[in-house]
């Protein structure tokens, strides 16, 4: 019946064993589910590419068992490709080859990079202005916020080859057609945050301009500017990766040549599965890249306004 | 006479004044000057006047202190009516407008934009104005973008073949709904469907999975947040080369888009109760799955509804471009690949119409579903 | 030690004084026998900026009946000592039992009430589904809830709100409908942390007022802290003054005022001079210089 509670129970005080701490942060389970993933992974393209490798053999199986999966792993243009496959095709062509290689993916990434940053800048500008007349003009407000919404559920990307094929034909191609396309997918995330983030200052806040007899210019640029920029930062960072996608899906109709779009095209085309999945993964390097480099731009102004270091 | 002034009257009637400078809208009309014997049928013959008269009218009677909603219908009246006159002279005179044509044109959707503006800042009291009011403002946008639409791409000569006007595709929409309802049916009723209701039921329950085992929320919450960054739409062409062309593929790459936008907003949502909340849970002894139950998913729901919402637009983007790396030759994927290949812009145009459609109507439910299930967050109940 | 058994015999008087219809056998005995019974009760909170002492060697005993208010400037650990009660919060040194157990069974097997600052009623559930939450999640039967949240809705004179939402509700009501949710699932035991804090003055002495019929009539035990010396005089059997940095308890005064309180008791002498004592021992505890 002795109620005497441990000393520290339940705050954090008592020593933490190794096993504990690892699995308390974020580290450990991390990589334990990562390295599920890629056990799934083996699984899934040994038996995916196994029937294929049994009919490759014939009657003739050279080795064991051991040999056979080896084989299977291993082949030139699998159903599914074994990570280490694609791992070996990123180093290879990222590291080995001369960036103005055709083969080199780091000059495919470039490509879709150029055109994601110009469709961002283009997209998050568009948001901004959107979001600043929405938040001050009651018509504006009214008669494009449902629009707005509307326009999401146009499955851009479906016109993305149509778009592309039309500017062609008018004389405009290159950068800014796919470029447009990102426009369209990343403006929409910035317009509403920036919405909720210029509507975000609290009533006694605005009250304190209003006695203040603020002009609304000087309410925007003192109050609701300030106050809107973690919900820009937030919404960019969804709005990058939206316009990541749309370059890349702007590469994949136009029988365009370079660009992760592109190399993804004509690996379906060639069934050279390894090349597409590496294709995916160099995407999704440079998702992850753009994604941290708006963290950290946040992080910069964010700390540069006042805000506390997290 | 009192007068109330608002920039978009007095511009029209600036641009109105312009407009008379010029002899002619059309091309069309020189020539019969310079030929008067020649008994060609004129475009805006005698109705070129009477445009800008309406205009003139509607702008100057709404500068004159009228009752508000007097003021809108006079506008909306004058707008229209010019933009009606201006359309349909233009039609089978393609590309022959001159200047006048596109000052008046502007000057008509000035005045409409003034009876926008008009009607945005009335605030009737009886609740089915007030609805009805919510919608007349957008509705007169959208409708102003298609007329801007077909009177530039007429008045310009854009060639149909580049961008159709909206009558075309409206057209060409009405006699193929045999083809454009095989395509639903195969893209909405198979692939998205599957895949959407798949996609998010996985993520919602390995979120909450991942929400009782501290372990998998720590390993997938990171992942989650990672991958529903990637362009996971690139895997499209390796899950159709994985899993054949039928539907089953494109229902295969919605489920993978839809899954960790689910769990990620899942996740957040179950931790979104209040510390009071869940104390009180806590001093009434409740259970992990009480908790859940009463608690925890009740205050997840405006999270839950966000990510159906998110996925709702991914799912159709998901089938579509799933679809451009092959299919039975049916699906609306297909038909705009291969109509593209043909050149038949305002087929492809028809096929983007419905799927907004589809995608809205989806949505709107989506909307009307959120309503009554969070009824109760602020957001929803206003205030 | 001296101290608390001076306290324990004390407040056994005082509720041989006050209830004297009560049955001998409920009188608490020492130890055992009360409600809460703190012994050198300590708690250290471990933050970022060093450890925070919330409570320190606070010995407390409270029997069965008894209505204890908690007094003391912001930050003296007044709602940490009720979160420690209530099993929200872990001692670090001394003992603490709750009927005899340990807060943890004390929770488990529903002893207490816990009505917090704000009301914290679920939005999406009308006041009748609120109350009806904790009789839920205990497992009562449908007929009986709907009794429970008649008689308890009643207690709290919210009758003809019961399909209100939350919202839909002044301040006032969305606490006494909060009060009526602890109040549903019959414990003997009451913890309310600054529940009136957010009220006007009018709508306090009415709930107060309410408050004190209602401990009348069901004979609970309750503690309650607050802010304000004029409540904790008129309500309590006992008041509890504590002082910050490091939290601990510095004076307990026994009321003498009658069972019996009409409002304006407020205005005799002996209400004022209780008053005046609960002033100097705040004042006593906390310089501001
Ligand atoms: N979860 C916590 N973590 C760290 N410190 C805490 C925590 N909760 C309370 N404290 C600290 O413990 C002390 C006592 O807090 P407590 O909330 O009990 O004060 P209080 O008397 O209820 O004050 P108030 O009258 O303002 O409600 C304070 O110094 C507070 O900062
Ligand atoms: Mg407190």
């Amino acid at each position: 019946m002795s109620a005497i509670a441990a000393p520290g129970a339940g705050t954090g005080l008592e020593p933490l064993g190794l096993w504990a701490r690892l699995s308390s942060g974020r580290t450990l389970p991390v990589l334990s589910i990562l390295l599920v993933l890629i056990a799934i992974w083996y699984v899934a393209a040994f038996s995916l590419n196994a029937p294929f490798q049994r009919r490759l053999d014939g009657e003739s199986a050279p080795g064991g068992t051991l040999a056979f999966v080896e084989r299977t792993l291993n082949q030139a243009k699998p159903t599914l490709p074994s990570p280490h496959q694609v791992a070996q095709n990123v180093l290879e062509n990222t590291f080995l080859r001369k960036v103005t290689s055709n083969r080199s993916l780091v000059y495919h990434a470039g490509v879709t990079l150029s055109s994601t940053v110009l469709g961002f800048v283009l997209g998050t500008t568009l948001g901004i202005l959107i979001a600043v007349g929405i938040v001050h003009v009651v018509t504006l407000e009214r008669s494009l916020m449902p629009w707005i919404i509307a326009s999401q559920t146009v499955p851009i990307l479906a016109v993305a080859p149509m778009i592309i094929v039309v500017l062609a034909a008018v004389g405009i191609t290159g950068l800014l057609p796919k470029a447009l396309i990102s426009t369209y997918l990343s403006f929409f995330p910035v317009t509403v945050g920036m919405v909720k983030g210029l509507r975000s200052p609290e009533t006694n806040h605005l009250d304190l301009m209003h006695t203040y007899n603020a002009s609304p210019a000087q309410t925007f640029w003192k109050l609701r500017l300030p106050a809107s920029v973690p919900f820009l930062f937030a919404s960019m960072k969804v709005a990058v990766a939206a316009s990541l996608v749309g370059a890349i899906v702007g590469e994949l109709p136009t029988g365009a040549v370079a660009g992760i779009g592109a190399k993804l095209l004509s690996g379906a085309y060639y069934s050279q599965t390894v090349d597409m999945w590496a294709a995916l993964v160099a995407g999704s390097v440079v998702a992850a890249l753009l994604v941290t480099l708006v963290g950290i731009a946040s992080r910069v102004v964010e700390r540069a306004m006042g805000a506390r270091p997290a | 006479m009192r007068l109330r002034f608002a920039w978009q009257p007095v511009l029209a009637l600036a641009l109105l004044i312009l407009a008379s400078f010029f002899p002619s809208m059309t091309m069309g009309a020189l020539d019969a000057e310079a030929n008067p014997t020649a008994t060609v049928q004129v475009p805006f013959d005698g109705t070129s006047t009477l445009i800008s008269l309406l205009l003139a009218a509607g702008a100057i009677l709404s500068l004159v202190r009228l009752p508000k909603t007097a003021e809108a219908l006079i506008l909306l009246v004058a707008s229209f009516g010019a933009a009606w006159m201006l359309v349909s002279g233009i039609s089978g005179a393609e590309g022959s407008a001159l200047a006048p044509f596109f000052l008046k044109l502007a000057a008509s959707w000035f005045l409409a934009w003034r009876a926008a503006s008009v009607l945005s800042n009335l605030s009737p009291i009886s609740a089915s104005a007030r609805t009805l009011l919510r919608l007349l403002v957008p509705a007169l946008f959208g409708a102003w973008v298609l007329i801007l639409w077909e009177a530039i791409v007429r008045g310009a000569g854009v060639p149909f073949i580049l961008l159709p006007p909206p009558s075309a595709i409206g057209l060409r929409l009405v006699s193929s709904v045999p083809t454009l309802w095989a395509d639903v049916n195969q893209t909405i009723f198979k692939s998205v469907i599957a895949g959407y209701v798949a996609g998010c039921g996985l993520g919602f329950g390995a979120a909450v999975l991942a929400d009782r085992y501290g372990f998998l929320r720590r390993g997938l919450l990171p992942i989650g947040n990672m991958v529903s960054a990637l362009p996971i739409i690139g895997v499209a062409p390796i899950l159709v080369n994985l899993l054949g062309f039928d539907w089953q593929s494109k229902a295969a790459v919605v489920i993978v888009m839809t899954f960790f936008p689910m769990l990620v907003n899942t996740i957040a949502g179950l931790s979104a109760s209040g510390h009071m909340e869940r104390d009180l849970m806590r001093t009434y002894a409740s259970n992990y799955w009480q908790t859940l139950l009463k608690l925890r998913l009740p205050a997840a729901m405006p999270f839950i509804f966000n990510a159906l919402k998110i996925n709702s637009t991914l799912a159709l983007i998901g089938a579509i471009v799933a679809e451009f790396f092959g299919t039975p030759v049916v699906g609306m994927g297909f038909r705009i690949s291969t109509e593209v290949g043909r050149m038949n812009i305002d087929m492809v145009w028809a096929e983007i119409a419905v799927a907004a459609l589809v995608g809205s109507l989806f949505y709107g439910g989506l909307a009307l579903a959120e309503r009554a299930v969070t009824f109760w967050h602020p957001s929803v109940r206003g205030g | 030690m001296d101290r608390s058994l001076k306290l324990l015999s004390f407040s056994a008087a005082m509720n041989v004084i006050a209830s004297p219809l009560k049955p001998a056998d409920v009188v608490p005995r020492p130890s055992g026998a009360s409600v809460v019974e703190a012994r050198g009760l300590g708690l250290t909170f471990k933050t970022n900026d060093g450890p925070v002492q919330a409570l320190t060697d606070v010995n407390l005993s409270i029997g069965k009946g008894e209505f204890v208010s908690f007094i003391g400037p912001s930050g003296c650990g007044k709602t940490t000592f009720l979160r420690v009660i209530a099993d929200l919060e872990r001692p670090t040194a001394g003992t603490i039992h709750v009927n005899g157990m340990t807060p943890e069974q004390a929770r488990e097997a529903r002893a207490y009430g816990y009505v917090f600052q704000a009301a914290a009623l679920y939005p999406w559930r009308t006041i009748e589904h609120n109350v009806a939450l904790p009789l839920e999640i205990m497992g009562i039967g449908k007929a009986e809830r709907e009794e429970r949240i008649k008689r308890t809705l009643a207690l709290v004179n919210l009758s003809g709100f019961e399909k209100k939402f939350p919202w839909q509700l002044s301040g006032g009501m969305q606490q006494r409908a909060s009060i009526a949710r602890a109040l549903a699932f019959d414990a003997d035991l009451l913890l309310m942390d600054e529940p009136f804090g957010a009220l006007d003055e009018i709508v306090r002495d009415h709930l107060n007022e309410q408050l004190l019929q209602l401990w009348a009539r069901t004979n609970k035990t309750i503690c309650f802290v607050t802010h304000s010396i004029p409540e904790a005089v008129y309500l309590s059997t006992r008041i509890v003054v504590m002082s910050p940095r490091p939290g601990r308890v510095t004076d307990v005064i026994e009321s003498t005022l009658p069972h019996e309180r009409p409002l304006d008791i407020r205005e005799t002498p002996e209400f004022l001079a209780i008053a005046h004592r609960v002033r100097e021992g705040l004042r006593a505890g906390h310089s501001y210089d």
